[in-house]
């Protein structure tokens, strides 16, 4: 395999790490509001993600710099053609971001509620946008012979790049219930469960369309590829493992389904970047697009050093907090249990 | 205004706000780690107390750095595609590499710090700490590196096909010495920036007559940000002879000196001047000092504007080359007088220790408090001197910024975004320092050790989870 096909390969993990990880943060946010039906129902949902959720979206951020070091010719026709579809993305992760740390801070409905629906819609609308992103990578964007963007905001949205945008919100509603079921238990637990039962259906049939149009649109032939049907069984798999009541592996089935369909994505890309609606010519691929083979080295070097690393300790941060969160956890009646924290630092101190 | 004066405003703006929350993330987590190993070592609750009230401004502040942190990330593709698709090659590694070595470092033990407290053992979690200041540390590396490289490119070829540099040398990069000296300039000034954090909080708490434990703090913030005051002092001007070398125009520019001279003096102040004013009237000058700063030698020489002008005109075709004269002169002065009040009011407090009246005298508490303006105007205009001294170039030498902009971005979807991140900002501006208020006003709380003999009197604030979602 050559050096830049290594690195293409690289940012696909890199993209599928972070839609595995902060993909069920987004259906955690999405989903707090509806899955935590009082104050205590809420901050169990949220804090299950609480430790992670900074950690999950620096795989977004290695994302846009490891697409910058390894093909600046992709970074730079992607980030400055999809300009306005970012400014949104970015407020999106911001009013997000921010509302996990503050909502908390003070005691106040209306101080949470208002952070709540920034959570609610911060959630929603990046993986929707991303996945509009994405699809435009594989549907083709105008572009002209100097790799320059030529279109406009509208052009950012045609039907396959919405498609795939509202495809991924479903997956990521999905891994979010199943990842909730798992981390949690009583009645938080049970509604989990009882959203991801409902949505795994719809987001199967949903992942099915994607993956049909996705192999249709690539154009690389009619044998089907085989990330693509992963991705539907694993769909429809968590619906049924959702309605055995076996979380884990639910929980499991919807990370496969999620990983499957981001990898369907540049799997039928490849070795394009970005397609050009305006002429096949002006394809941007990986060659077109590279650094030079002496970075590529170097970076090599740092990703086989570095990326063990971050892999082991985000491992190890997953074991900390393995232990599941309940509602009661948060109510303040049952504060006997609760009393010798007055702090409120361990929310389990009668738990477990 | 054209697209190009939008997008530099942008970033500009986006920028500045960054480095309000990054100096302060830098040195806060250094001084909380430091905190908690004085608890971990002494078992003195009050340090443990200190720890999480210093903690809590830590991660309030995160939060906000992390997400404009990302903004800037972005905008290097959305607003200067033309100068990522030139320099990507080079530019871009450090970028990656400050992804995957430091903020998966510093995000990932933050989560582990906030929600550890009783998950892990109190050795490990002191660990987690630390592995949250090293991260910054190791984040602001990459950062420095990657900018250095535009004030002075280093360890790379031009492609003769593409006409990109590319790099041939990472080596030659992390060994540049505008790198060096002006990684540790940040450094310094960032554990200034937090120590009068620190110290204003603690100010603020002993004048209102709080818990003593602040005395402890305010001791803390002296004893570290003097030092790191001064060094900052003697590294910056280290730093002015190596930009003096590379970059000329910066320090010319910075003293308005359109003449080549040799002694040159600096002036106090001046009236007038900028580029369309090359003879302002300069008040007290101090002989020497620019010959001082620009080349360490009591006699150096200084080319002035006017030659550079000439000699870069030979050199690089026709153009103007010279930066923002009024903006270079006055953030030079901005960051030096800011830099000597913070060190001066640092040595009124490191007296008053002596004096044991440190948490007694009114004066210097008040003065305290409202000092903790000056290291954030010392931050902002040190960039001001040093990004705008860049100017017209993006790259020194090799990039002219007007040729960095995104062809592909209009003036409209530029204002739209200019207005969409003003916005957003001022709301974050708005939101963090109604915390950080919030939070810095409060008394100490129990941490969860001392929890049992406090349960009974946990007063309704302290209930309130502090770390928690």
């Amino acid at each position: 395999m050559t050096l830049v096909s290594l690195w293409f390969g690289l940012i696909a993990v890199v993209w599928t790490g972070f839609f595995v990880l902060e993909g069920f943060d987004f259906g955690v946010g999405m989903l707090h509001g509806v899955i935590g039906k009082d104050e205590p129902g809420r901050r169990a949902a949220i804090n299950t993600i609480g430790p992670l959720w900074d950690g999950n979206e620096v795989w977004l951020i290695t994302a846009g710099a490891a697409m910058f070091a390894a093909f600046p010719g992709w970074y730079a026709t992607m980030f400055s053609g999809l300009y306005l579809a970012l400014v949104v993305l970015l407020a999106a992760l911001i009013a997000r971001g921010i509302s996990f740390e503050y909502r908390g801070k003070r005691d106040s409905a209306t101080w949470r509620r208002s952070w709540d629906g920034m959570l609610t819609g911060g959630s929603l609308v990046a993986p929707l946008l991303i996945g509009v992103g994405l699809g435009d990578l594989l549907h083709g964007l105008p572009i002209n012979g100097a790799g320059e963007y030529t279109g406009t905001f509208w052009n950012l949205l045609q039907p396959y790049g919405l498609f795939t945008g509202v495809t991924l919100v479903t997956i990521c509603v999905t891994h979010g219930a199943t990842f909730i079921a798992l981390k949690t238990t009583g009645q938080v637990r049970d509604r989990g469960l009882r959203v991801a039962r409902r949505s795994a259906p719809v987001t199967g049939l949903l992942v099915l369309g994607f993956v049909i149009w996705t192999h249709a649109i690539a154009g690389k032939g009619v044998a089907p590829n085989p990330v693509e049907i992963v991705a539907v069984l694993a769909v429809f798999a968590a619906a049924w493992l959702a309605h055995e009541h076996r979380e884990g592996w639910a929980f499991a089935a919807t990370t496969i389904a999620m990983a499957a369909s981001i990898a369907s994505i540049f799997t039928e890309l490849y070795p394009r970047v970005m397609v050009s609606s305006t002429s096949p010519a002006f394809d941007l691929t990986i060659h077109n697009t590279a650094s030079g083979s002496y970075s590529l080295k170097v970076m090599t070097i740092v990703v086989a050093i570095f990326l063990p690393v971050v892999l082991a300790y985000t491992a190890w941060t997953y074991y900390v907090f393995r232990r599941r969160l309940s509602d009661a956890d948060f109510r303040p009646q049952l504060a006997e249990t609760g009393a010798a924290d007055p702090a409120g630092i361990s929310p389990t101190a009668g738990g477990a | 205004m054209s697209t190009l004066d939008l997008a530099r405003w942008q970033f500009a703006l986006t920028s500045i706000n960054h480095f309000f929350f990054v100096p302060v993330t830098i040195g806060l987590a250094f001084l909380t780690a430091l905190l908690q190993t004085a608890w971990y070592r002494h078992r003195q609750s009050e340090y443990l107390r200190l720890t999480r009230f210093f903690g809590t401004l830590l991660v309030i502040n995160v939060a906000v750095g992390v997400v404009t942190g990302l903004v800037q990330e972005f905008e290097f593709g959305m607003n200067w595609s033309a100068y990522s698709r030139l320099v990507g090659d080079i530019f871009g590694a450090p970028l990656a590499m400050e992804g995957l070595i430091a903020f998966f470092l510093e995000s990932t033990f933050l989560g582990l710090w906030i929600f550890g407290w009783d998950r892990l053992s109190r050795r490990v979690h002191l660990l987690t700490i630390w592995a949250v200041a090293f991260g910054t540390v190791a984040s602001a590396a990459f950062i420095m590196a990657a900018n250095s490289w535009m004030q002075h490119p280093v360890g790379y070829v031009i492609n003769k096909a593409t006409g990109r540099p590319q790099l041939n040398d990472i080596w030659a990069v992390l060994t540049n010495p505008v790198f060096g000296w002006g990684y540790l300039h940040v450094l310094l000034a960032s554990l200034v920036t937090a120590a009068a954090v620190m110290l204003a909080v603690s100010a603020w708490q002993l004048r209102k007559g709080a818990h003593e434990g602040f005395g402890f703090s305010m001791r803390l913030s002296l004893v570290v940000g003097v030092p790191a005051m001064i060094l900052a002092m003697f590294v910056g001007s280290e730093l002015g002879v190596i930009e003096a070398r590379y970059q000329p125009m910066k320090i010319a520019a910075a003293e308005a000196q359109w003449k080549t001279c040799q002694p040159c003096s600096f002036s106090l102040f001046q009236i007038g001047g900028g580029n369309d004013d090359k003879t302002p009237t300069q008040i007290i000058e101090i002989p020497h000092l620019l010959s001082l700063l620009a080349t360490n030698s009591w006699n150096g020489k200084v080319i002035g504007l006017n030659p550079l002008q000439a000699q870069y005109q030979r050199r690089y075709g026709p153009g103007y080359y010279v930066p923002n004269v009024f903006i270079q002169y006055w953030s030079m002065r901005v960051m030096a007088y800011s830099a000597g009040l913070i060190l001066l009011l640092g040595l009124w407090g490191l007296w008053l220790i002596r004096r044991k009246r440190l948490a007694t005298s009114r004066v210097f508490l008040t003065t305290a408090v409202w000092a903790v303006i000056l290291p954030f105007l010392m931050n902002t205009a040190g960039w001001l001197l040093t990004e705008s001294g860049r100017q017209p170039w993006i790259v020194q030498g090799i990039a002219l910024t007007r040729n960095g902009v995104s062809p592909s971005v209009s003036t409209t979807e530029l204002v739209i975004s200019l207005v969409v991140f003003g916005l957003l900002y001022t709301g974050l501006g708005v939101v963090d320092a109604v915390l950080m208020l919030r939070y810095a006003r409060r008394e100490l709380a129990p941490g969860p050790a001392q929890a049992e003999q406090a349960a009974a009197a946990a007063d309704r604030d302290a209930a309130l989870p502090s770390m928690l979602y």
